[in-house]
């Protein structure tokens, strides 16, 4: 849908998983759900989180695939494998950074979040966000994550040195521009003082 | 009479619950071709009432796409709601009346079974009088049916003993909202709640009983609102909670008569508002005198700091709202927990204006609507009270008989059970309801519907409550038959037909009409179409309190939906009650209420020394006849577990997964346990929804708020130990 954008905001989910429930349903893979969903640790917290595919600008997992099976639409989202392509080598699951894609067995073919294109090229917006009862999924434009929300929509993401830019964004604390999630990137020594005792 | 007549594993073969994971047809493409019709109407389960529409191809529902259009939700569901669409085809769905046999249940043709049904009703108040036979009706059902089965029960039956299980869900804050300020009702909408500065939750787990209003809280925290959570355990929204207050289970009330202390203390309360809008205060002010925060510590477990840093923030606010919810309202002091909300939220002048107020969250479906027209033991049309002359008159004017022909107020849900097992009720007539899983002290159910000489039940799918039924009438589901609810913001909404009872099933208020026919009061029922009900409902319900006069189908539909009372055609409905401040007492004054502290019904002790409280889980709903044969929402949660802190789990020995008997002054059962570090550690959560030897209710007690008549479901006392493996006693 033209002027909206999607956006995750863990700090909102409930684990409600009506997300995965409702992914399920979509005429496109019925039955099977593409969320990622996760009690990060039951044992002591009540915090939960679903994720969708970000949706990389420079995907991964395009990039790995030796059948050139994922392909990138002009909009920006990154769809599942093209089933007659898909040689079910695992490549793109390997790969992915933040853990996307599913090999399907039955299939013998990788599946992920296309973002509902069935239904965002139709004018809908993507099941998970319309469903999520507290939009921690949401589909909107911008203006209004910016009129709403406290936090602040950000896209850029490290894994240590690779930059991955998304489609997708994250909401994160108002002071942050970027999500650094390497435990290296926040220690105090410089690099050379942690691999030395290598040598 | 009444034992099951074959056994579980036959019965279940038979009737379920099975698990369905697909729509008809299957998942597959070419079960998905052909014209199909989208039809706009409400999800079945909770007091949230999302809009919602339903895929209908032929005769059955095949799936759903959100509405976003409808305000309340605007495309929002909680799993529940995604999957509710999987019953319509299921494959344990009744499909004819069935009778019992020697081996179970055999098929019986509808003349058959109702007349059967009538026969046995007619012989038993011939034989112990009419007040021998009591009807049970359901909060899910729509307003219309409601309606039809108060009228049944007064006219075609003239008993006293009607009630509903809308008496376990939120009656201590009707009564509370009914003395305080007059109306049983939400005074507010829900689009209010973003625009608070200011959110007390208490006893209210909103992220998994009523997940669309979560989005509202956090529209609130998004706004800058702060976000206060007093529960004894962490549920989903305390994620975000500004100020979380872990209450001991049982102690709602010494937390708020704390906060009310302090704001009095510190001349926080709004003197302007209170001088002109209430009475009672000093009254109130003198009782809370010896509720200092310390004191209000030792009761509820809560920092003293934290009950005065609570009480500042709520007095403070220019706008704040509190909301609650089961947690406050299943104990034996529900009404005075209520009470004392509304007594915070007069002293601050919260009240009748955008953003500022106090709300109880409905539970079930048509939780609000389900108790205005009829199916409360004390209550007429338009909540009206059946004690009032005036209404009585009203009303039998209506349904064409002579006031002293309506029967006076009976016994409530569990009293109706109680006078079952004593053998004062022999019969009962049972809708929407399946009491051996829903009712406390389970095993005291068992007892108690084993010893009626006549059991009928109407339902879709067998429960286990039907299992032990002489007939059961095969009705129908909220998307078989046209009507309204009431949501939980006092909006009524159009549930629309989408498809027609399947096999040999019937809407249920053809089935209520025919009994009354039988019964020889057939021209007061002669209705034939829901309108018909609702029109009539319309006029009973005229110049009452629920004034739903100026209520149509057409008016719903066009609005998207209707906040009563609306007493004309041209009037708008009312959204935000007491506007005006004038309140709806003979004086137009709110009453502040003293409330005083008791003891729990089942006390902890040096035997019983751990707290028990039960609730829900997001997957399921009440007592799961419905959503434990829906195979997606079983996996996401499969069995109850018993929740406990580490620290309790280590002194007893126990860890994750591990089986354990949880014992009461009633029974034991043995479940695993789930160790977490976000419950209090001298309490255990067990979620209801199962029967037999999982069920929560076997371990809870049947003390009843003397008022509202709740069961406390939220407080017992339990001892708990490790187990080597499930069973234990029964």
């Amino acid at each position: 849908m033209f002027g909206y954008e999607f956006y995750v905001d863990p700090s909102r989910c409930i684990g409600c998983q009506s997300c995965v429930q409702a992914c399920a349903e979509c005429d496109t893979h019925r039955g099977h759900s593409m969320i990622q969903f996760d009690f990060i640790d039951r044992r002591e917290t009540i915090a939960t989180a679903a994720f969708v595919c970000w949706h990389c600008e420079d995907p991964t997992c395009a990039q790995v695939c030796p059948a050139d099976a994922i392909k990138k639409y002009d909009d920006g989202v990154v769809g599942s494998s093209l089933k007659p392509r898909c040689i079910a080598c695992s490549n793109c699951v390997l790969a992915c950074p933040f853990g996307i894609p599913k090999l399907m067995a039955p299939q013998q073919q990788m599946m992920k979040c296309d973002m509902c294109y069935d239904r965002t090229s139709a004018g809908k917006r993507p099941m998970c966000a319309t469903v999520c009862p507290s939009q921690a999924l949401a589909y909107v434009p911008p203006e209004v994550i910016a009129r709403e929300r406290r936090e602040k929509a950000m896209n850029t993401f490290w894994f240590g040195e690779q930059k991955i830019t998304t489609k997708v964004f994250m909401m994160v604390p108002a002071e942050k521009s970027e999500v650094h999630v390497d435990v290296a990137d926040y220690i105090w020594e410089a690099e050379d003082a942690l691999v030395s005792q290598t040598e | 009479m009444a034992k099951v007549p074959a056994s579980l594993e036959s019965l279940t073969e038979e009737y379920g619950p099975h698990l369905n994971y697909t729509p008809p047809g299957g998942w597959q493409d070419a079960a998905h071709e052909g014209p199909e019709k989208l039809v706009k109407t409400h999800c079945c389960f909770c007091g949230q009432q999302c809009g919602i529409q339903l895929r209908v191809r032929g005769s059955r529902v095949v799936g759903f796409e959100p509405w976003e259009d409808f305000p309340f939700n605007r495309g929002m569901l909680c799993p529940k709601g995604v999957k509710r669409y999987l019953q319509g085809s299921h494959p344990d769905r009744l499909l004819d009346p069935l009778l019992r046999s020697d081996h179970g249940f055999r098929k019986a043709t509808w003349d058959e079974a109702l007349d059967f049904t009538a026969r046995r009703l007619r012989e038993i108040q011939e034989r112990y009088g009419k007040d021998a036979v009591a009807i049970y009706g359901g909060a899910s059902l729509t307003t219309e049916k409601a309606y039809l089965l108060g009228k049944f029960a007064r006219v075609a039956l003239g008993t006293r003993h009607i009630d509903y299980n809308g008496r376990l869900c939120m009656v201590s804050a009707g009564v509370a909202y009914k003395l305080a300020l007059g109306i049983d009702r939400s005074p507010l909408p829900w689009s209010d709640i973003p625009k608070a500065q200011v959110l007390l939750i208490v006893g209210a787990n909103i992220g998994e009983c009523a997940p669309i209003t979560t989005d509202y809280v956090w529209r609130c925290r998004e706004n800058g609102g702060k976000l206060i959570v007093a529960d004894p355990r962490m549920t989903p929204i305390t994620r975000n909670a500004d100020l979380y207050l872990p209450v001991r289970p049982g102690t709602d009330l010494a937390l708020l008569l704390g906060m009310l202390h302090v704001i009095l203390r510190e001349g926080l309360e709004d003197r302007e508002f209170i001088q002109a809008h209430t009475t009672g205060f000093a009254e109130v002010a003198a009782s809370v005198q010896g509720w200092d925060p310390r004191t209000a510590a030792e009761y509820s477990g809560v920092p003293p700091e934290a009950i005065e840093r609570a009480a500042r923030w709520f007095a403070e606010a220019g706008r704040a709202i509190a909301l609650h919810a089961r947690g406050t309202e299943h104990q034996s002091k529900g009404v005075e927990n209520c009470l004392a909300i509304i007594n915070l939220c007069l002293a601050t002048g919260n009240i009748g204006r955008a953003g500022a107020g106090c709300a109880m969250i409905t539970g079930q479906g048509n939780g609000q609507g389900g108790r205005e027209h009829g199916q409360k033991c004390d209550q007429l049309p338009g909540a009206r009270s059946l004690l009032d002359p005036e209404a009585r008159a009203h009303v039998a004017r209506v349904w064409g008989i002579q006031p002293e022909e309506l029967p006076q107020a009976g016994l409530t849900a569990e009293e109706i059970m109680e006078a079952i097992h004593r053998g004062e009720i022999k019969a009962l007539l049972s809708m929407c309801f399946n009491p051996l899983v829903s009712l406390p002290d389970a095993n005291y159910t068992r007892e108690a519907l084993e010893g009626l000489e006549f059991f009928g039940v109407v339902d879709f799918f067998l429960s286990e409550t039907a299992q032990l039924a002489d007939v059961v009438l095969a009705g129908s589901l909220q998307e078989e038959e046209e009507g309204v609810t009431c949501s939980t913001e006092g909006r009524v909404i159009h549930i629309q037909k989408a498809v027609d009872p399947p096999g040999n099933a019937r809407e249920d208020s053809w089935i209520y009409c025919e009994l009354a026919r039988r019964l020889g009061k057939g021209r007061y029922f002669s209705f034939t179409s829901p309108r018909e009900i609702f029109d009539e409902l319309r006029e009973a319900s005229r110049g009452g309190v629920a004034d739903y006069y100026g209520i149509t189908y057409e008016k719903i539909d066009r609005q998207m939906g209707v906040f009563w009372p609306c007493p004309s055609l041209d009037h708008p409905g009312t959204p935000r009650l007491y506007e005006d401040l004038h309140f709806h007492q003979p004086d137009g004054k709110a009453r502040f209420l003293v409330t005083e502290w008791r003891e729990s019904g089942d006390p902890v002790d040096r035997d019983y020394p751990v707290y028990l409280t039960t609730g829900r889980v997001v997957s399921q709903y009440l007592s799961g006849t419905q959503t434990r044969r829906i195979g997606a929402l079983v996996d996401q949660y499969p069995e109850p577990r018993v929740e406990m802190h580490p620290r309790l789990a280590s002194r007893l020995g126990i860890a994750q997964d591990d089986w354990v008997t949880v014992a009461t002054r009633r029974t034991e059962i043995t479940l695993r346990a789930s160790v977490v570090r976000t419950i209090r550690p001298d309490t255990v959560f067990i979620p209801y929804h199962w029967p037999h030897d999982r069920s929560a209710n076997r371990l809870t007690h049947r003390t009843l708020d003397p008022r509202s008549k709740i069961p406390e479901f939220k407080v017992s006392a339990c001892r708990v130990q490790k187990a080597a493996r499930p069973g234990g006693k029964a």
